[in-house]
């Protein structure tokens, strides 16, 4: 693993880029439990003062410094992102592999489940669903919310690679030898998925990121928290660019932008160093 | 008649399949949440002007017939399905009492124009440019396109619109901010010239990015084709690079590229929510913005719905193109 990282920074000049980036976003996450305010106290600073030495990115129309706020934009959407990655991700994993290693009738039932859910559209689901829920959502369910809804592509490219596993000699052996079913999988085939689980975590960022922007700048999300996308809701709402105080609104864009870029550069890296067929897969992920 | 068993019936199967999955699913989700739109609907209008309990009870079983929420739930399933299957999609609660599918007839024409337009755009530019990075990877021009698009395609869409929109109604102020048109819909350059003013923002935001994923794609297509031996020695025939690149290495490219295109625009019907919304674009997806609102359930199930008959109608059209596109892909 190690020596992995270590090959890949060396080699990869965009897994360097990306991880040079994901090291400055993690630096802002770990300042947000230094902030000198909390994140919804509001009327702490001078309300619209442009971005100075004392401010450095400026003062929200609330009265916040855009600074901090930022600090706990990134760290909440990063949360968001990475709740939703891990419920998707396992959920795909556990169907994956079951529909793959069991197979037969209950292959094709999760199989057709899956398809099902790869082609139904994500976005006016999540909106129904974030509408109904409207005023009661909060990080945590809409987490949980994007991470039900994106399990469905990885969990066929893992029940691919555990069908190709399941005929290897070594899976005979230890069904031979006496192994139970639930340690095959776990122990024999699970380190395989392992690097796949790694592209496909970086392109669910990049998903889950999107996702919350969207529904935070429609309103749909928890509105008294900071995330990227409700420094953008806000900033519009006390209509920062008629006013012009661009600066309420840069931060949380330029931000953005940064780490979706950070995030797909080390996934860049990081498919190729896979297999150069991976890449072209994990393009059509997104698409 | 194999044809027909075993490549057609069961992809029309999986069509009815997601179908099913879809529906049902737009069917549970608004039922499972602790809203009742009729007790919602009957707040709204009682706060508005007082009724007399009588009229207030009639009210609510009208209300509660159309909204589809009578007896249990098995019932209410059944009766849902009768209606979509009637193409009645109930009254809109935002514009009361027209149909939903009137509101959606309206707001569709804009949508398949900007979106239409826009996706076959950007597939063409997206696969032209690709192929052509990848067939001459070490010009520069092919360098710094590939990089400018990386850095452009995984920026979340809502973003890019909105920069769009600042810097070209804000700072710069040559496109109008909100709109599809000017004056009344009649074949006049002055209107036409209008709608086309007004849909140019728009399109380009999503010709940018989606040029971006569709270049980054036909490269890599690309460069796997031109490694491939009867490319290298259609170059040692010393045949016209042109030649080589549209009719040898596009060519092959193509499949995927045509099973994308065809999935894109199935996806059109679900309105590009974010687009419209930015710009304000008066076609599906901000006429589910306005229902999100107003709390229109019956409006969001009817462009849920319609976005997923769309696509699952698309994705099976393009399997049952398939051989048709390529005779290598035989039916299994």
């Amino acid at each position: 693993m190690l020596t992995t990282t270590r090959d890949l920074l060396r080699y990869s000049p965009s897994f360097r880029a990306g991880a040079i980036i994901l090291v400055f976003v993690l630096l802002f996450v770990v300042l947000s439990f230094f902030s000198p305010y909390a994140q919804d106290e509001r009327r702490v600073v001078p309300t619209n003062k442009p971005p100075s030495s004392e401010y450095i990115l400026g003062t929200s129309a609330t009265g916040q410094d855009v600074f901090w706020m930022l600090t706990f934009a990134v760290r909440n959407t990063l949360m968001v992102a990475g709740l939703a990655v891990i419920i998707g991700r396992s959920i795909g994993v556990v169907l994956g592999m079951i529909s793959g290693y069991v197979g037969g009738t209950l292959d094709r039932v999760l199989s057709s489940l899956a398809d099902s859910f790869i082609v139904i559209p994500v976005l006016p689901l999540l909106i129904l669903i974030a509408s109904l829920l409207r005023g009661q959502i909060t990080l945590l369910s809409l987490g949980l919310l994007i991470g039900f809804l994106d399990w469905a592509y990885p969990s066929k490219r893992y029940r691919a690679q555990v069908l190709s596993l399941r005929e290897r000699e070594f899976t005979h052996t230890a069904v031979f030898s006496g192994m139970s079913t639930l340690r095959i999988v776990l122990q024999q085939h699970l380190p395989f998925l392992i690097p796949y689980l790694l592209a496909d975590a970086v392109s669910g960022f990049l998903f889950a990121i999107g996702f919350e922007v969207t529904l935070s700048v429609l309103g749909l999300s928890d509105m008294n928290m900071q995330t990227i996308g409700t420094m953008i809701y806000w900033g519009n709402y006390y209509e920062a660019l008629l006013a012009n105080r661009t600066w309420v609104l840069v931060a949380p864009v330029v931000a953005s932008i940064v780490i979706v870029i950070g995030f797909y550069q080390a996934s860049i890296g990081l498919s190729q160093f896979l297999d150069p067929r991976t890449r072209l897969a994990h393009l059509q992920v997104k698409g | 008649m194999t044809l027909l068993k075993e490549y057609i019936a069961p992809r029309f199967a999986q069509w009815l399949v997601v179908i099913f999955v879809g529906v049902t699913l737009t069917f549970l989700i608004p039922r499972l949440s602790p809203i009742n739109p009729v007790d919602q609907a009957m707040a709204r209008l009682q706060s508005q002007q007082r009724m007399d309990p009588n009229a207030a009870q009639v009210l609510r079983n009208t209300l509660q017939d159309l909204y589809g929420v009578k007896g249990n739930i098995f019932e209410q399933y059944v009766a849902f399905w009768k209606r979509l299957l009637r193409g009645d999609l109930g009254p809109s609660f935002l514009a009361f009492p027209t149909p939903v599918i009137q509101m959606i007839g309206v707001a569709i024409g804009w949508t398949v124009g900007l979106l239409g337009t826009a996706v076959i755009i950007s597939w063409l530019l997206g696969i032209f440019l690709g192929s052509l990075a990848g067939y001459f990877p070490d010009r520069w021009w092919s360098k710094v396109l590939e990089q400018s698009l990386v850095t452009v395609y995984p920026v979340p869409y809502f973003i890019l619109a909105f920069v769009l929109l600042i810097l070209f109604t804000y700072y710069w102020p040559v496109f109008p901010l909100v709109g599809g048109g000017r004056g009344t819909p009649a074949f006049t350059w002055d209107y036409i010239s209008s709608v086309l003013h007004h849909a140019f923002l728009p399109a380009l935001s999503i010709i940018v990015g989606a040029t971006a994923f569709r270049f980054t794609m036909a490269k890599a297509l690309a460069s796997t084709e031109v490694s491939s031996d009867y490319v290298q020695y259609a170059e040692m025939a010393a045949l016209p690079k042109r030649k080589i690149l549209f009719f040898y290495v596009i060519r092959n490219t193509m499949l995927p590229h045509v099973n994308d295109l065809a999935l894109s625009l199935g996806s059109i019907f679900g309105g590009a929510l974010i687009t419209e919304v930015v710009f304000s674009y008066p076609g599906l997806g901000y006429t589910l913005y306005n229902a999100i609102n107003a709390a229109d359930y019956n409006l969001l199930m009817g462009i849920t719905l319609l976005s997923i008959v769309g696509i699952a109608t698309a994705s099976l059209l393009v399997d049952l193109c398939y051989p048709l596109f390529d005779p290598r892909v035989r039916y299994r």
